[in-house]
């Protein structure tokens, strides 16, 4: 499997506080993976680095082969992401918005590209409406629609799913899982619902007080440890993460 | 670099325009409240003075010379804070877009806006109060040279005082010009100021322009010299403000200010 997003030595310092400290991993082609953890144990600082708007103390990140240090652009074309705080500007309407991020992600053929995802992500009806007044499920799938547009080989998505219904939030996870299906790009999904996880996921990541604990097959990784779920396992990361970094 | 990305802000600062009246209307309704306003201290001043002076040449020409200069610096920063105003920057700094690109963005957006602002000036100057730009001669695109990129320095200054400073650091910029303004002897000559700040309009390229225009109407001439330091020290504030910008956004990327902007933690 094509390695799409390499994660290697990757630190990050606040003054005495780290935020990550010294973690490495990898995202194939066509591969879910999911960053968990609870709240501050590091993953939007994590995705903030490989997005290039926060830098790292230590460590290298590639997309797709190219250094996000060095080859900030190639790197970043390859990429996208949507994430609940940052929503797309309110006083664009929604194709707006999609023409301005098509033309800054050089996406070819861009009218018929948001087409088809306005479609897919049945935005056809609020085209023209500004997206500050769109509800938040809606904005969702516009910074969905957003994240697609350049068919990244790496998606980040901070808990995409965070406010929508369940029915959509279904049918988005089914088009999030196909699009890793097709095999272009990998998608690093982070989350605090567990069922999402183990139903979209191929691995998953535990992450604590910045560093990776656990890594594994969200199916079966509760088992290995001792748990029924993978719920009580990220509770037990939450709360005991020493007993469990060092099984 | 790539146009296309620079098109992007442009066409993101057209559809904000063009769907907006509170935007439109600011570009042109500050500077032609001004041009009417000085318009007639003119007038007044030419019915009252002795001299054979003609103020619609020498205070209404320096008004509009120096709004023109405003307004290109306002648009600037004004492309800029659009971005702020609309938690835009995790969105934009996410993508391939370079400084370069986005800076270029802002900068021809300031020029679309500005020369709307400068052709109604215009329109009201010439069209009511008798003033004629040929009476600059040739030497007017100079003068709106240098005034223009001094504009985009000053802006491109302004923003990357926002960028370090966060949101509310915007009250910082908007008096910029007017601070600038006394030391560029937009009304009277440099020979008014006492001897410190004529050191320091030594270093502000608006002072040539201005100068140059009170020459051209004394009725001798803008020595060439003068202009070509203006425009070189024009340009090398343009030069400097990008290499200030480039370092804070450095600095915000490299500390996490970016990422947290709206929180507005200077460190």
């Amino acid at each position: 499997m094509k390695t799409v997003l390499s994660v290697v030595g990757l630190r990050r310092e606040y003054g005495e506080t780290v935020a990550v400290e010294n973690i490495a991993f990898r995202v194939g082609a066509g591969e879910v993976v999911g960053l968990l953890g609870p709240n501050g144990a590091g993953k939007t600082t994590t995705i903030s680095m490989i997005l290039g708007v926060l830098a790292p103390s230590a460590g290298t990140i590639r997309i797709d082969g190219a250094d996000i240090a060095t080859e900030r652009s190639r790197a970043l074309a390859r990429t996208n992401f949507a994430a609940v705080y940052a929503p797309l500007p309110g006083n664009l309407t929604v194709v707006q918005n999609l023409r301005i991020f098509g033309l800054l992600y050089g996406v070819q053929a861009l009218p018929q590209r948001i087409d088809a995802l306005l479609t897919q992500f049945d935005l056809q009806a609020l085209r023209d409406v500004r997206c500050g007044v769109l509800s938040s499920g809606e904005q969702t799938r516009v910074g969905l629609a957003k994240a697609l547009l350049n068919g990244p080989q790496v998606l980040l998505l901070d808990e995409p799913t965070a406010s929508l219904d369940p029915a959509t939030a279904r049918d988005i996870r089914m088009k999030i899982r196909a699009y890793a299906a097709e095999g272009e790009g990998g998608v690093l999904w982070t989350s605090h619902n567990m069922y999402e996880i183990e139903g979209v996921c191929d691995r998953v990541l535990f992450l604590s007080r910045g560093r990776i604990l656990l890594e594994g097959d969200p199916k079966t990784l509760p088992r290995k440890h001792g748990k029924a779920t993978l719920e009580e396992l990220f509770i037990a990361v939450a709360r005991e993460p020493l007993t469990l970094g060092g099984s | 670099m790539d146009a296309t990305r620079t098109a992007a802000i442009v066409l993101r600062h057209f559809y904000l325009l063009r769907g907006s009246v509170t935007r439109v209307v600011p570009l042109f309704v500050w500077v032609a409240i001004d041009i009417v306003l000085w318009g007639f201290i003119t007038r007044y001043l030419n019915a009252v003075a002795k001299s054979s002076l003609d103020f619609v040449p020498m205070l209404l020409g320096a008004v509009l010379l120096w709004d023109f200069c405003s307004r290109v610096m306002h648009g600037v920063t004004t492309a800029f804070l659009e971005d702020v105003w609309s938690r835009n920057f995790l969105n934009l700094f996410a993508t391939p877009l370079s400084l370069a690109e986005y800076l270029g963005g802002l900068v021809v957006s300031s020029i679309v806006t500005s020369a709307l602002g400068l052709l109604v000036m215009l329109l009201l100057a010439t069209g009511i109060f008798g003033l004629s730009f040929f009476v600059y001669g040739l030497l007017i695109i100079p003068f709106l040279l240098v005034l223009f990129l001094f504009g985009v320095a000053l802006g491109i200054l302004g923003s990357g005082m926002v960028l370090r400073l966060g949101p509310a650091a915007e009250w910082f910029v908007w008096p910029i010009p007017a601070l600038v303004s006394p030391f560029v002897g937009v009304f009277y000559p440099l020979s008014t100021l006492p001897p410190w700040m004529q050191h320091l309009a030594t270093l502000l390229p608006p002072s040539y322009v201005f100068e140059g225009m009170r020459r051209i109407l004394a009725g001798g001439a803008a020595p060439p010299g003068m202009l070509a330091l203006g425009a070189a020290l024009s340009a090398a504030y343009v030069a400097l403000a990008c290499w200030f910008f480039a370092r804070v956004h450095r600095h915000v990327v490299r500390t996490g200010l970016l990422a947290r902007y709206s929180a507005e933690s200077v460190s």
